[in-house]
C-alpha cells in the first residue's frame, strides 16, 4: 500500500471569481445549506458544495459531490438546496452531482473542523501524504478533554463518514469523522 | 406491467455492468446481516459496508445506461434483469452462512476490489476513473474491517478457526472467476479503458496469503475454479436474493418511497 494519494485542491472557480450580484447571493445561499447527518456542517464546510453558476436567463446551476458513494444525504441535501434556493427567489435551480475529483476530508474548511470538535465529533487527522492518510486515525484527540489517550471501538459508526473512539482519560465515547 | 428487459450489451455496456452487478450483489448479500449480526457494533458495520457497495452500484449503473444510450436508470438494471441477465461473479451471491463466511467471502473480493479499483484510477474512462478514485478510498477500509476478524477468528478458539477454515475451504474454488477476462473485455484493456485483471492476481494472492498467515490459517492452493456469473450463469442462490430484491417492484411496478 505505498502508492502515493495524489494531492486535490479545490477547483479554481471556488470561491467565486467576479462581483455578479445575483450569483454572489445564490453562493451565498447555496452555502448555508447544512449537512442533514451533522447539522452543524454547511456544504461548504465540508468541501461538497463545488460551484455555482448563473446562466445568462438568470438560472442556477448548484453542484455538489457525494463524501462517499452510498451517502445517503446527498438525496436530501439537493432537496434542500432547492428549496432554499427558490425561498430566496431563484425559480430556475438545477443541482447537479460529481465525482471527479473525488471528495476527501482535507477540503473540510477549518472552520469545519473547529465546528466539529465543539460539536462533539473529532475532526480528520490533519492532512498527510500518501495512502497511510486514510488510516490516520491513530492520532486522534478526544473532542472533549483533549486527551491523545484514546481507542478505536469500531471502524464503522453512526453514518458512513465516522467511527466510534472512546477516551482513555475521560472515559467518553465519541465519534471520529474518518479520513477519506 | 413492466417487463424483464434486454440489455444492449456492448462492450463497455457489458464491463459497466458486471462490476455493478458484483457490488449490488454483495451490497444486498451484506444488508441481509442487519439487526441479525452477532454485535451492536458489527451490525453497524455490515451495514455500512453494504451502503458503499450499493452506492458504487449506483454510479456504475447510472453510467451503463448513459453507455447504453437507451435512457435506462439504475432501477431498470436493477430491478428489471432477471437471473440470467447479471453478469456479477459467483463468489458474491454466496449465502451468507455464518458471521465467518461472510466476513471471509467480504475478505477475499475486497482485497480483490481494493487492487481493481486503485488500478482502474488510471482507466481512460473518466468516469469509470472517477468511480473508482470514490470506489478505492471506500474498500480500503473494507480491507482492514474484514481481516482483523480474519485475524481474530483463525487466531481465536478452536471453534472460530474451524468456521473460518471451512469458509475458506469452500469458498477459494469461487476467487478464479475474479481474475477471468474475456474477448469483449480484452478489446477493453487494450483500448486503456479497462485493467489487465491477470496483473493483479499474484498481488492479490500476496496481500490475502500474508493475513492468512498471521490468522493461522492455510492458503488454498488453486485447483479447479467455479464460473458462469459473468454470462449469466448463477449458482441457485441468485434466483432467490433477486425475488427478495425485486418483489416490491414487480409487485407494484414503479413504486417509490
Ligand atoms: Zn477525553
Amino acid at each position: 500500500m505505498s502508492e502515493g494519494r495524489e494531492e486535490r485542491p479545490m477547483p479554481a472557480s471556488f470561491p467565486p471569481a467576479g462581483n455578479e450580484p445575483l450569483l454572489a447571493r445564490a453562493r451565498a445561499v447555496a452555502a448555508t445549506v447544512c449537512d442533514p447527518e451533522i447539522p452543524v456542517l454547511s456544504i461548504e464546510d465540508l468541501g461538497v458544495l463545488r460551484d455555482v453558476t448563473c446562466s445568462a436567463d438568470g438560472s442556477i446551476e448548484v453542484v455538489i459531490t457525494p463524501t462517499y458513494s452510498g451517502c445517503p444525504a446527498m438525496n436530501m441535501i439537493a432537496l434542500e438546496l432547492e428549496i432554499a434556493l427558490e425561498k430566496a427567489g431563484f425559480d430556475r435551480v438545477r443541482v447537479t452531482t460529481v465525482l471527479s475529483p473525488a471528495w476527501t476530508t482535507d477540503w473540510m474548511s477549518e472552520e469545519g473542523r473547529r465546528k466539529l470538535k465543539a460539536y462533539g465529533i473529532a475532526p480528520p487527522s490533519e492532512k498527510r501524504a500518501g495512502r497511510g492518510a486514510l488510516f490516520g486515525a491513530d492520532e486522534v484527540t478526544c473532542p472533549r478533554c483533549g486527551s491523545a489517550n484514546t481507542v478505536r471501538l469500531a471502524e464503522f459508526g453512526s453514518t458512513s463518514c465516522k467511527a466510534l473512539w472512546r477516551c482513555q482519560d475521560c472515559r467518553e465515547p465519541f465519534d471520529y469523522f474518518k479520513c477519506h | 406491467m413492466a417487463k424483464t428487459i434486454r440489455v444492449n450489451e456492448t462492450p463497455l455496456v457489458l464491463y459497466t455492468l458486471r462490476r455493478a452487478d458484483d457490488a449490488l450483489i454483495l451490497g444486498h448479500r451484506l444488508s441481509e446481516w442487519c439487526g441479525h449480526a452477532p454485535m451492536m457494533e458489527e451490525d453497524m458495520a455490515l451495514a455500512n459496508m453494504a451502503l458503499d457497495l450499493i452506492g458504487q452500484a449506483r454510479s456504475l449503473y447510472t453510467y451503463a445506461g448513459e453507455a447504453e444510450g437507451g435512457g435506462r436508470t439504475e432501477d431498470d438494471f436493477a430491478y428489471w434483469r432477471d437471473e440470467r441477465g447479471y453478469r456479477n461473479v459467483l463468489l458474491v451471491e454466496q449465502q451468507n452462512g455464518d458471521f465467518a463466511r461472510t466476513i471471509l467471502r467480504q475478505f477475499l473480493y475486497a482485497h480483490f476490489a481494493d487492487l481493481y479499483w486503485r488500478a482502474m484510477m488510471a482507466s481512460k474512462d473518466a468516469t469509470l476513473a472517477a468511480i473508482a478514485a470514490k470506489s478505492e478510498k471506500e474498500m480500503a477500509y473494507h480491507v482492514r474491517h474484514a481481516g482483523e476478524w480474519v485475524i481474530r477468528l483463525g487466531d481465536g478458539t478452536a471453534e472460530s478457526h474451524a468456521r473460518i477454515a471451512a469458509a475458506l475451504e469452500d469458498l477459494w474454488p469461487y476467487t478464479g472467476e475474479l481474475f477471468e477476462m474475456d474477448a469483449s473485455e480484452k478489446a477493453l484493456v487494450d483500448a486503456g479503458i479497462a485493467v489487465d485483471l491477470s496483473a493483479l492476481r499474484e498481488r492479490w494472492r500476496a496481500n490475502v496469503k500474508a493475513v492468512l498467515d498471521e490468522a493461522t490459517l492455510t492458503t488454498p492452493a488453486d485447483g479447479w475454479m467455479q464460473k458462469g456469473g459473468r454470462t449469466g450463469i448463477h449458482s441457485e442462490h441468485l434466483g432467490h436474493l433477486l425475488a427478495e430484491l425485486q418483489h416490491v417492484q414487480h409487485t407494484i411496478p414503479g413504486a417509490v418511497w
